[in-house]
């Protein structure tokens, strides 16, 4: 049977055809992917098994459905993942039918194509391989996840960003945006950078979790783990090469906020084990997400802007 | 206030872009809203603090918030649009942060293509000045529905009641003429709080709403049934799977309006005419659906539709032309002449074009159209007639922001030249006047 109004419309609200804010944020970011679907060849997500790529996929599946997602995955694999995460993009690969990219950080490593830090920090290493990746593939659209709310640099960011053949971000040569008419024309060699929660905030990005009842992996939510503190943050002892002598391990009940390299993405105390709890968190915390656990970010005042100048998302 | 808790319950989104020229506190104005409704976080502000101290400064400077990259940074300006994000327990916001130097008039417009809402700001000392007309004149252009005048450093005049509004006359009246639908004065000082959130002691002769408050309570959407339905085909469905062997399903955005199943409907530019059968709204079954929501028309007829197809009730479909006529506002460095081959986009639909005139070259000061200029530049705003290769079922602007809109493309490099829009330029027009020398620039 069919309903007479849709479901979300939320009572009280300004007008009778209003629509609430995340039923506008998740039109908004539908009409983005099948934007892209219509006017590019071979564009592909970002998968990152982190919560705003799972949402990305999300919105795919609802854009496209019934048919299945037009896109391929394409995972840039630190080798410093968390194997939770891990299990989780496979597992979402074979539920969903999806194809996966893999370009893996530890393989350029092993081919002496990069160097590690010597801080051992390895996000700033995914450019090279994403880029690779997207040149070898030939990629004309990459989906990321990206949301303006994350950092000033991002505040910048358009939703289609023209990248040259280096996978280069020139922010003062973007293309203004207009209404919502995205420009996607680019030369052969060049590709497009698609940001389709570019309007979305962390705490919107949870409460559609929750409405959605969207399946995270375990790590986002609070859980006894061994953990040992550097530069300010609670980093998961392992293989990736922490903790040093100096750097005592402890057993703390933490989560995380982000999902990145292990080497630099800091868990936060919690004991917020669902998403209500985790949503309450978020919405007194007084520390952006990345500010409390990016440790990337804080290499310097503009160290977003400079690795997106690059080829970063 | 409210509390970040009290933000969970927030439901509906506003987007709004402020104006003002450099030093009229708009930095401050943003700072106070986004402080105020605790959204700088302590991580950012710490970050603030820092750099400032940094270099020697005595207090944090504000403006290091919302001016994100190096040079920025370096010139202490803004050079482009940033997007903010708060919340009240009342509302969401997104803010179209657009700088105001003069020479970035198409940044201006680009924060207003999306926005309901711009506020311009004035300095209560200097009054209406040239900027605050060109700001007024962007807003018009853009048919923002609600343009607030906010009358900053009240605190500088006295706080005196007639300062206030020779000011607020003097704007209404300018602003009224161009077309503005709705203007709302508040006397503020974005420095010392005044009627930004909390109201103002200062001034008990103001009876008005608080920025914040306006800002909150403003409607967001329009009376939609009263709108004609549009709906842009962005991409045709056909799962060919087992499970879904014969969907065929037109996914797409309702521009404006409302649609509903058993409707008769038109698509355009064939002509072709069906009945919708079925509406799926991101995977539910729904008998009717509206603007913005993203949805998968089904129709009763199997008919050739594709990317670039409008729909629309088959009572209230629009025209087809293929002479354009229009205002744009040139974002491009490179000029745009008269014989210009070009690429148009009109929502889903990409066709080329050749610009056949350049009537006029709008003056924003004073609203003159200077006759024949041959060529816009960046940031020019002007009357374009653009000649299509194949038929566009376009809206005037004025009755839709979406479906009057359009892009002009450069073909071979891609980069956007012009946001035009279609029909008049204001709700009420301005005269063409004869070239005046002194005129010419702005």
């Amino acid at each position: 049977m069919t309903t007479a109004a849709h479901p979300h419309t939320e009572s009280g609200s300004d007008a009778p055809y209003a629509l609430s804010h995340l039923d506008a944020l998740e039109s908004e970011a539908v009409h983005i992917f099948r934007e892209v679907a219509g006017e590019f060849e071979k564009p592909v997500i970002l998968f990152s098994g982190g919560k705003d790529s799972i949402v990305m996929l999300h919105l795919a599946l609802k854009a496209f459905a019934p048919a299945p997602v037009p896109f391929a995955l394409l995972h840039v694999d630190t080798g410093h993942n968390f194997p939770e995460v891990l299990a989780y993009r496979d597992r979402a690969v074979e539920k969903h039918g999806l194809r996966l990219h893999v370009a893996s950080v530890q393989e350029y490593i092993d081919a002496g194509k990069l160097r590690e830090r010597p801080d051992g920090v390895r996000n700033p290493l995914q450019t090279v391989p994403l880029t690779e990746a997207i040149q070898q593939l030939r990629f004309d659209a990459v989906f990321g996840g990206g949301r303006r709310d994350e950092e000033k640099a991002r505040a910048k960011e358009r939703v289609f960003s023209l990248r040259d053949e280096f996978s280069q971000w020139d922010p003062r040569r973007q293309r203004p945006e207009l209404w919502q008419l995205y420009n996607g024309r680019h030369a052969p060699g060049e590709h497009v950078r698609v940001f389709p929660l570019s309007n979305w905030t962390e705490l919107d990005v949870w409460q559609y979790i929750a409405r959605e009842d969207i399946e995270l992996p375990e790590i986002y939510f609070a859980h006894e783990r061994d953990v040992f503190q550097r530069n300010g943050m609670w980093l998961t002892a392992g293989e990736w090469g922490g903790p040093k002598e100096s750097e005592p391990v402890q057993k703390r009940l933490v989560r995380y906020r982000t999902v990145g390299d292990m080497s630099c993405t800091g868990a936060v105390d919690s004991d917020a084990a669902d998403l209500d709890a985790v949503i309450a968190e978020i919405a007194v915390s007084r520390l952006t997400e990345r500010g409390a656990t990016r440790a990337d970010d804080k290499l310097s005042e503009a160290a977003m802007e400079d690795r997106k100048r690059e080829g970063y998302f | 206030m409210t509390t970040t808790t009290e933000q969970l319950s927030a439901t509906t989104l506003l987007r709004f872009a402020t104006a003002g020229s450099v030093d009229d506190g708009k930095s401050t104005l943003v700072g106070r809203l986004l402080h105020d409704s605790k959204s700088v976080l302590e991580d950012q502000l710490e970050a603030v603090e820092r750099v400032s101290a940094d270099r020697g400064q005595d207090a944090p400077d504000l403006a290091l918030l919302t001016d994100g990259l190096r040079a920025e940074r370096e010139q202490g300006i803004t050079i482009d649009v940033a997007y903010r994000y708060f919340a009240t327990a009342r509302r969401r916001f997104i803010l179209a942060d657009t700088p105001g130097h003069v020479q970035y008039t198409r940044n201006m417009v680009t924060g207003a293509s999306t926005a309901d809402l711009a506020v311009v700001l004035v300095d209560a000392r200097n009054g209406v000045i040239e900027q605050t007309r060109r700001h007024a004149a962007v807003a018009a252009l853009l048919r923002v529905p609600h343009v607030v005048l906010a009358v900053n450093k009240m605190d500088l005049v006295g706080y005196q009641e007639p300062v206030f509004a020779k000011i607020a006359e003097e704007f209404n009246a300018y602003a009224s003429e161009l077309g503005v639908p709705e203007i709302t004065a508040i006397p503020i000082s974005a420095l010392a709080g005044d009627n930004v959130v909390e109201p103002s002691a200062n001034m008990d002769w103001y009876g008005g709403p608080t920025v914040l408050e306006h800002l909150e309570t403003v409607p967001v959407s329009h009376d939609l049934t009263a709108c004609p339905a549009r709906f842009p085909v962005q991409y045709v469905i056909r799962p060919q799977t087992a499970e879904h062997p014969d969907y065929r399903g037109y996914a797409g955005q309702i521009a404006s309006g409302v649609l509903r199943v058993g409707e008769a409907v038109t698509v355009l530019p064939s002509g072709r005419t069906s009945v919708i059968e079925g509406i799926d709204a991101l995977g539910e079954s729904v008998d009717i659906a509206w603007s913005p929501q993203s949805v998968t028309l089904r129709l009763k007829d199997d008919i050739d539709i594709s990317r670039g197809d409008l729909i629309a009730p088959s009572a209230t479909a629009p025209a087809t032309t293929q002479d354009v006529v229009a205002t744009v506002c040139h974002v491009a460095d490179q000029p745009l002449a008269v014989g210009a081959r070009v690429l148009i986009k009109h929502t889903t639909r990409t066709v080329k074009a050749i610009v056949k005139e350049i009537p006029s070259r709008l003056t924003l000061d004073d609203l003159s159209q200077h006759p024949d200029p041959g060529q816009l530049v960046a940031n020019d705003i002007g009357r374009v007639v653009v000649r299509t290769a194949e038929p566009l079922a376009l809206d005037a602007y004025a009755d839709s922001r979406r479906t009057g809109s359009f892009l002009l493309i450069d073909p071979a490099d891609g980069t956007t030249l012009a946001a035009g829009m279609a029909g008049e330029s204001f709700a009420s027009r301005a005269e063409v006047v004869a070239a005046d020398e002194d005129g010419w620039d702005f």
